[in-house]
């Protein structure tokens, strides 16, 4: 029987030769994550059950990057926790300040999720490893906790949505865009309990960095996962990470898909997703003038050092506006530095931006850049809810980083043509 | 069993951060959460609300994070049930595992307005609107979650299983 990639995983973690869509199955999981937030939810549940031990505690990821380093009493208690939990049960895998970075930055780029693996966490943005053609998907701190005594979860098979790219891409036009452009086709619950398979010449000359951004915000669908199928630019990223066997599965080309989607990329230009919903997609040229006071690039989204090229290459030489603040957040510590090797930092700085350690902080309106009543932010982060960076009358409006720093240039949204 | 409460009604596409938004998620305490139930649409909402109230919503609720914290929210508020149009994935499933009623129910935005009193049968799926008489019925769930409702929850479904 034909299969898509997303069944062919789920299928094999299951011990069966095919399922299909609709079928409630119990898979095998190779990796279970949870950050500062979620992780303190899944560890009471697990101590509750009184569970003498996990069920292996190589693959459980427990990465506190919310809202670390620590922003006040209360998120240092909750990190204490995992701190606690992680010596107790002997994880290997959890990240102290100065290893810790954004955890879908961070587990790809140490090679802790892989190609054939199904990998839930406790966090939306867990789809970002479908990237890798791995089965990544998001849950709930209760879901971690039984997967942490079992190594086992539940889910229904998801049918899939073929999203096909081909075309040539502008010069500015990046994952974000083809991303944010899909979600303002299809809606933010236009992929609801399915699975985002994006496939075409476009996808295949994709970066991995723009490959991983495009699997990140198949939430923002409400996909339960986004997927590529592996091919040699993931075994080029994989191949001198990979810390464990692994296995590519690609979908037959007769697989049986519930709708099927093309675009032709020659003609998107950068899109900006205004508020308050990543649906809300408009071209760069069709924006108008709308005055901004901050500047948010990074993000499990776009914080990987491809995005930092790009802002860099758009900020070389400026300096931004007086009225805007830029701050930039490397996503792990390793893209911190290679920034810092390549001159990055210095022309961040050159341009009065500053630059942050890695953390998710604005994106979510932790801290390190909240946004006041009626402010406005471009970001290259995920959501643009109502008050998710800060006051609910503030906005936020999602773009990719070239945008971002041509709009921190100018003062308002701005493609980086206009610069 | 059989459930009375008095609406709140929500639009479409009501996210986890309206539901509790993201400087609150300090804390793994229930009640604490309730007092900041809803507040991205409605600062007041927790104060406003009464024990046993219902919530009734459009398209997509609970869409955006995993954080748990949002059907916690709910529940800490003291409402007994949700009801809506569609719900997102993670919210769904986050709901079951922690013990929230939730009902899919095509209809409701339109049938049911705020402040109506509603009546649900969450073994039969039967939603009444008390005030106006309009009927409602819930897509029924599948075998496997009915299973975990009555085991109380994932965690208890689990132990009980490794037990068993």
């Amino acid at each position: 029987m034909p299969q898509t990639i997303t069944e062919k995983i789920l299928a094999a973690h299951a011990g069966r030769d095919t399922v299909v869509p609709g079928e409630l199955i119990s898979v095998r999981i190779d990796m279970a994550l949870a950050n500062d937030i979620t992780a303190p939810i899944a560890i009471d549940q697990f101590e509750k059950s009184h569970t003498e031990s996990v069920f292996d505690p190589e693959r459980i990821a427990l990465v506190p990057d919310h809202f670390v380093p620590n922003k006040d009493v209360q998120s240092a208690i909750q990190v204490q926790a995992m701190r606690t939990f992680a010596r107790k049960y002997h994880i290997r895998h959890f990240f102290e300040l100065g290893e810790m970075g954004i955890e879908h930055a961070l587990l790809p780029e140490l090679g802790l999720t892989l190609p054939g693996d199904v990998v839930i966490g406790a966090d939306s943005h867990t789809c970002t490893y479908g990237a890798l053609g791995a089965f990544a998907t998001g849950v709930g701190s209760t879901d971690v906790a039984a997967a942490m005594i079992t190594g086992e979860i539940w889910f229904k098979v998801p049918e899939s949505i073929k999203f096909t790219y081909h075309g040539k891409l502008g010069k500015w036009v990046t994952g974000k865009d083809l991303i944010l452009y899909t979600i303002g086709d299809i809606g933010v619950d236009g992929a609801t309990y399915r699975a985002m398979e994006f496939t075409g010449d476009v996808i295949n000359d994709l970066s991995m960095a723009g490959r991983m951004t495009m699997a990140n915000m198949a939430i923002e669908a409400g996909a339960k996962n986004g997927i590529i199928c592996p091919d040699q630019v993931t075994l080029d990223y994989i191949k001198p990470r990979a810390q464990r066997p692994f296995e590519c599965y690609v979908s037959d080309p007769d697989a049986v898909y519930a709708e099927a989607r093309t675009y032709d990329v020659s003609g998107i230009e950068p899109q900006v997703a205004f508020p308050y919903l990543p649906d809300n997609t408009r071209g760069i040229s069709t924006v108008g003038t709308v005055p901004i006071d901050q500047v948010v690039i990074g993000s499990c989204t776009n914080g990987r050092i491809e995005d930092l090229r790009l802002a860099a290459s758009v900020l070389t030489g400026q300096t931004i506006h007086k009225h805007v603040r830029l701050i930039i957040i490397p996503a792990t510590p390793n893209i911190y530095r290679q920034a810092m090797t390549e001159g990055l930092l210095e022309v961040f700085l050159a341009a009065r931006g500053i630059v942050s350690p890695p953390t998710c902080g604005p994106c979510l309106g932790g801290y390190m850049g909240v946004l006041g009543p009626g402010e406005r932010a471009v970001s290259t982060t995920n959501r643009n809810f109502v008050g998710r960076m800060g006051h609910p009358s503030s906005e936020v409006y999602l773009a990719n980083p070239a945008v971002a720093a041509a709009s921190a240039i100018l003062g308002r949204i701005a493609g980086p043509e206009e610069v | 069993m059989k459930i009375e409460g008095k609406v709140w009604k929500f639009g479409n596409n009501i996210d986890t951060d309206v539901i509790i938004p993201a400087p609150y998620l300090v804390t793994t305490d229930m009640e604490e959460l309730g007092r900041h139930c809803m507040e991205g649409a409605d600062a007041a909402f927790a104060e406003k609300v009464g024990q046993g109230d219902m919530i009734v919503a459009g398209r997509n609720f609970g869409c955006g994070s995993s954080r748990e914290h949002a059907p916690m929210a709910i529940r800490g508020a003291g409402i007994s049930c949700v009801i809506a149009e569609s719900f997102a994935r993670i919210f769904f499933r986050n709901a079951f595992n922690m013990g929230l009623a939730i009902l899919e129910a095509p209809g409701v935005v339109q049938g049911i307005h705020e402040g109506d009193l509603v009546s649900v049968n969450q073994d039969t799926g039967e939603i009444m609107d008390l005030t106006n008489g309009e009927r409602f019925l819930a897509n029924s769930l599948p075998p496997f979650m009915q299973e975990l409702i009555q085991a109380g929850g994932l965690m208890s479904y689990v132990m009980q299983k490794r037990q068993g």
